[in-house]
């Protein structure tokens, strides 16, 4: 009982720790249909994110990245990232995502939004 | 022995909150988180702590006795790809005819070795060993004095590789387990004496093998939210995890061939940062496993998340 206690008690303690970190929203949203070419993609986590070991990228439908390499953190929201898109045409893009959060717990994903016009 | 208990914590601690480096990661193949099921075992080799599982069903034994179990089982990667595992339960039989009893069960170790995992196809695959070690648990609630090997192969397989013609079930994943006991002993008799008329009855229980097999199906919706369609869930739906899991044993010799007995256990999983709750119905399969339905609850620690910089990283090897 008293490890049981103990353990809880470093459970509370632990508070400071960061944990692998999940897609939390997006900006276009994850599966969504958009009218107009959006100006960057954004990606909230659940946890707060290094980007310099982090990595966003958009492809269009035939495979060619199209985001503009500037993938930055949020001057905020550390849980926050942003990475600019040029004016896109109608189709399916696909994000891609790979993330490190602070204390380096490593998580990936992608999703996919489609422009219409 | 108390003492030692708190000295062990309190290494634990003073470890996470001084150490600089960092660890990695639980049931994960790409983007797909994996939970821990709680009535077959998991294909990912991880630092988890199981505390506690508590399980109640009424069994067909005695006239009807009502099992009620709480357990223990911890995880620990010794290399990225190995861990280790050990576990006990308590487990208390109130039968309708008898007397009550109590007790622990027999001692379980294992190991368990990740062979393969493929974050394109979100899929895993690992080989354990496991032990129930006889004669350490007590003879009153059905431990066995013999102890009982269990080789086993794990997987786990997601389903985001589906075409997008069928998004909505990309968020399924099955996990599942084949295995066999192989119990040190083909059987144990044991001596009756009639008190009346003084005769000797020797009684013979066989013990045969048993393929332990069983599956997982689960359906994540953080896997449906981040992945493939946001519907704007809110908590805790967005965290949540139905699943139904199949565990089942078949005996494969000693006259019990085929005999299959077996639960199909429907519930929900909810992850969050350092841990999952999860709940599920213990339905058996038919009437050689029982008339009633049960319940199992577990509350599982994810140690890599609460303790990335000591007891939540692996021993030697680094971290992957």
């Amino acid at each position: 009982m008293k490890c049981i206690v103990i353990f809880l008690i470093l459970v509370a303690a632990s508070a400071r720790l960061e944990a692998h970190a999940f897609l939390k929203d997006a900006n276009p949203g994850v599966g969504s249909t958009i009218q107009t070419s959006p100006s960057e993609v954004r990606i909230r986590f659940t946890e707060n994110i290094e980007p310099a070991v982090s990595s966003i990228q958009v492809f269009d439908a035939s495979g060619k990245e199209v985001d503009k390499h500037d993938l930055h953190l949020d001057r905020s929201d550390h849980a926050l990232l942003h990475i600019s898109l040029p004016q896109l045409g109608a189709g399916t893009y696909k994000v891609v995502w790979r993330i490190v959060s602070v204390d380096t717990h490593v998580t990936n994903g992608n999703f996919t939004f489609r422009v219409v016009r | 022995m108390k003492f030692l208990s708190l000295f062990f914590w309190l290494v634990c601690a003073v470890c996470e909150f001084s150490a600089t480096d960092r660890a990695y990661g639980h049931g994960f193949a790409g983007a797909r988180f994996f939970p821990a099921t709680l009535s077959t075992d998991d294909p990912f080799v991880s630092d988890e702590l199981s505390l506690p599982t508590v399980s109640t069903i009424r069994t067909p034994d005695d006239g009807g006795t009502r099992e009620t179990g709480i357990s223990v089982d911890i995880s620990k990667r010794i290399t990225p790809d190995f861990a280790i595992e050990i576990g006990d339960s308590f487990t208390a039989l109130n039968p309708h005819d008898g007397p009550a009893a109590n007790g622990f069960g027999n001692l379980e170790l294992g190991g368990k070795y990740q062979l393969l995992k493929n974050g394109e196809h979100e899929a895993i695959v690992s080989i354990g060993l496991g032990v129930e070690v006889g004669g350490s648990g007590g003879r009153s609630v059905g431990a066995d004095s013999f102890s009982t090997w269990a080789p086993g192969i794990f997987f786990g397989k997601g389903f985001g590789d589906l075409p997008v013609a069928v998004r909505f079930l990309k968020p399924f994943a099955i996990t599942g387990q084949l295995g066999v006991a192989i119990p040190t002993s083909a059987s144990t008799r044991s001596v009756t004496i009639d008190v009346q008329t003084g005769e000797r009855d020797i009684e013979v229980e066989r013990h045969p093998d048993v393929l332990e097999w069983g599956f997982a199906l689960e359906y994540s919706l953080i896997y449906l939210q981040s992945q493939v369609q946001d519907l704007h869930l809110h908590a805790p739906l967005d965290r949540l995890i139905p699943l139904v899991e199949f565990a089942l044993e078949t005996p494969l010799n000693r006259g019990e061939e085929g005999q299959t007995t077996g639960t199909i256990n429907p519930g929900v999983i909810w992850a969050g940062k350092y841990f999952q709750v999860g709940v599920e119905a213990v339905i058996p399969i038919n009437e050689r496993t029982g008339n009633n339905v049960g319940v199992i609850a577990q509350l599982h620690f994810f140690m890599d998340d609460l303790f990335p910089n000591s007891l939540g990283r692996p021993l030697f090897g680094g971290n992957k």
